[in-house]
């Protein structure tokens, strides 16, 4: 037989004080953030040459003016971003398998792919981006783009698959051996392994680094700007020279943010869960 | 019938003789358990059967063919060998189902709906039948190793390799899985087995091997082996299972 429960007096009042002491954080909380804003709100707007800050940086008719040109830019810094990340994601992992292969016939590959690693991950983006950028049109061979955006794809490519390829390498090499050894029991080839077993395990663990390194690419599509391609930067930069005014650079900044929060919160988010998961 | 015939098998890890010269066979639906204290070797002759390690001397036949021969297949060995390891192993990124269809699907090619269907059989058979959906860290340890066990049957393998399956558990699961080895032996399944319980191990096994710092000290049925042991270091042996209260 079980005896219903019955809040006792004492549980009661423990649950009171508890309800107004939470009550009493969020008050107190909520008043200091409040009176904290005010006061820097206060010392920023009374600031001698305020008034200048506020129109060349926050100008709202500048924004307006600048929004549409920048806005065109930036798509164009989300196309760059959108075909380049599939190919790294392809690329990273290639390169990370090809490390991973053991047997003696892959060793010229799997030195290729520890030089292509070694190298592009050692040259400066930028430097990369000039050199495919003004490199790669001068040979004049047939069949090479000329494009700026496709240079720069090709570019952040290069150098982010070698990040991404290395990102991968861990998270495969972080799966317990023993997982490897009951594949194989069951009589898996090393290749269904792999894609099996082990990619899939470490693809999972590998995803908020992977996030954090695909918010970098998002703003150094930026740098395609340098070889002349007119993305949210260099139509930000037109804007400026035009008006001596800089709020089209707030307007670039903006907009690139805008795109980098959503990503770092569902890095966030899948993060929580893999802790939930794990704690259940 | 042999079905597996070990013949002096050698194995060293940095210099260190962890088997010396070691000979084994097992008959067709013969049950041979291996005891010993841990560090004697048992597990890793389990693991020169089905070359997770290679072995520096000796030989291992497998159905009259030399599996220890370089240029043997080694995944078309284990295909036929189903092994279960102390610590299950199961994909934790698989459904039980999956964990128990991959190798039927990928390695012998059998087709999703039956051997889904064989898999849900099995999983009947041993009181699983409504965890086929579940994943492995949603179920206790005891029925995770029967998962592995069942899923290294589903293979429908020739041979056997149970490794210490129960040393993980609590008493109680440790009898559901001894369950379900006892009733793979009755089905005439042909196993090695590496076990710290004794009685189970007298129960099920037809021959007992007691190995002793890498040497098959002596080998014999249950009843000769824990009734009357020849050798000085298996009455040790088994004296000090008896203090420790696991017999």
């Amino acid at each position: 037989m079980t005896t219903a429960w019955v809040k006792s007096g004492r549980q009661v009042e423990r649950e009171r004080v508890r309800k107004s002491r939470a009550r009493r954080s969020a008050s107190v909380a909520t008043a200091s953030t409040i009176i904290f804003l005010l006061l820097i709100a206060g010392v920023v707007v009374n600031a001698p040459g305020w008034p200048r800050v506020q129109e060349t940086f926050f100008s709202p008719e500048h924004f307006v003016r600048a929004l549409p040109d920048v806005l065109e830019g930036f798509m164009l810094n989300v196309k760059i971003f959108l075909i380049a990340e599939p190919l790294i994601l392809v690329i990273g992992l290639l390169l990370a398998l090809v490390r991973g292969l053991k047997a003696p016939v892959f060793f010229p590959l799997r030195a290729l792919a520890i030089f292509y690693v070694d190298f592009f991950r050692g040259i400066p983006t930028l430097l990369l981006i000039y050199l495919i950028g003004f490199g790669l049109p001068a040979l004049n061979l047939q069949g090479i783009p000329s494009d700026a955006p496709t240079l720069g794809i090709i570019a952040l490519t290069l150098s982010y698959s070698a990040y991404v390829a290395e990102v991968f390498r861990s998270g495969i090499e972080s799966i317990h051996p023993s997982q490897v050894a009951s594949a194989r029991s069951l009589g898996l080839s090393h290749a269904k392994t792999m894609r099996f077993v082990v990619v899939p395990q470490a693809t999972r663990r590998v995803v908020p680094p992977l996030l954090n390194d695909f918010i970098s690419l998002q703003k150094d599509t930026s740098l395609v700007a340098t070889i002349g391609a007119v993305e949210a930067l260099r139509a930000a930069q037109i804007h400026a020279a035009k008006t001596f005014n800089y709020t089209s650079y707030l307007v670039a900044a903006l907009l690139f943010i805008l795109l980098t929060i959503p990503m770092a919160r569902f890095t966030d988010y899948l993060a929580a869960r893999t802790q939930r998961r794990r704690g259940a | 019938m042999s079905v597996l015939t070990i013949e002096g098998v050698w194995k060293n890890f940095d210099g260190h003789h962890v088997l010396r010269g070691i000979d084994l066979e097992v008959h067709s639906h013969e049950v041979v358990c291996l005891i010993g204290a841990s560090g004697s070797g048992k597990s890793t002759l389990l693991r020169c059967v089905n070359l997770l390690e290679t072995v520096d001397d000796g030989a291992v036949y497998l159905e009259g063919q030399e599996i220890t021969d370089p240029r043997a297949d080694v995944d078309d060995v284990r295909k036929r060998i189903g092994t279960v390891f102390q610590a299950y192993n199961l994909f934790p990124h698989m459904s039980v189902l999956d964990n128990i269809t991959l190798a039927p699907r990928q390695v012998h090619g059998i087709g999703r709906r039956e051997a889904e269907e064989q898999a849900r059989g099995l999983l009947g058979r041993f009181g699983l039948a409504d965890k086929a959906e579940a994943y492995p860290d949603r179920l206790s340890g005891g029925q995770q190793q029967r998962v592995a066990i069942i899923r290294a049957l589903a293979t429908q393998p020739r041979l056997m390799l149970l490794d210490e399956v129960t040393s993980a558990l609590d008493p109680a699961l440790v009898r559901e899985v001894l369950g379900v080895i006892r009733e793979l032996k009755d089905t005439g399944m042909t196993m090695i087995l590496t076990t710290h319980e004794m009685g189970f191990c007298r129960d099920i096994a037809d021959t007992v091997c007691f190995l002793d710092d890498g040497v098959l000290v002596e080998k014999g049925t249950p009843e000769k082996i824990f009734t009357d042991p020849g050798h000085p270091r298996t009455r040790d042996f088994l004296s000090t299972v008896l203090e420790s209260g696991r017999f």
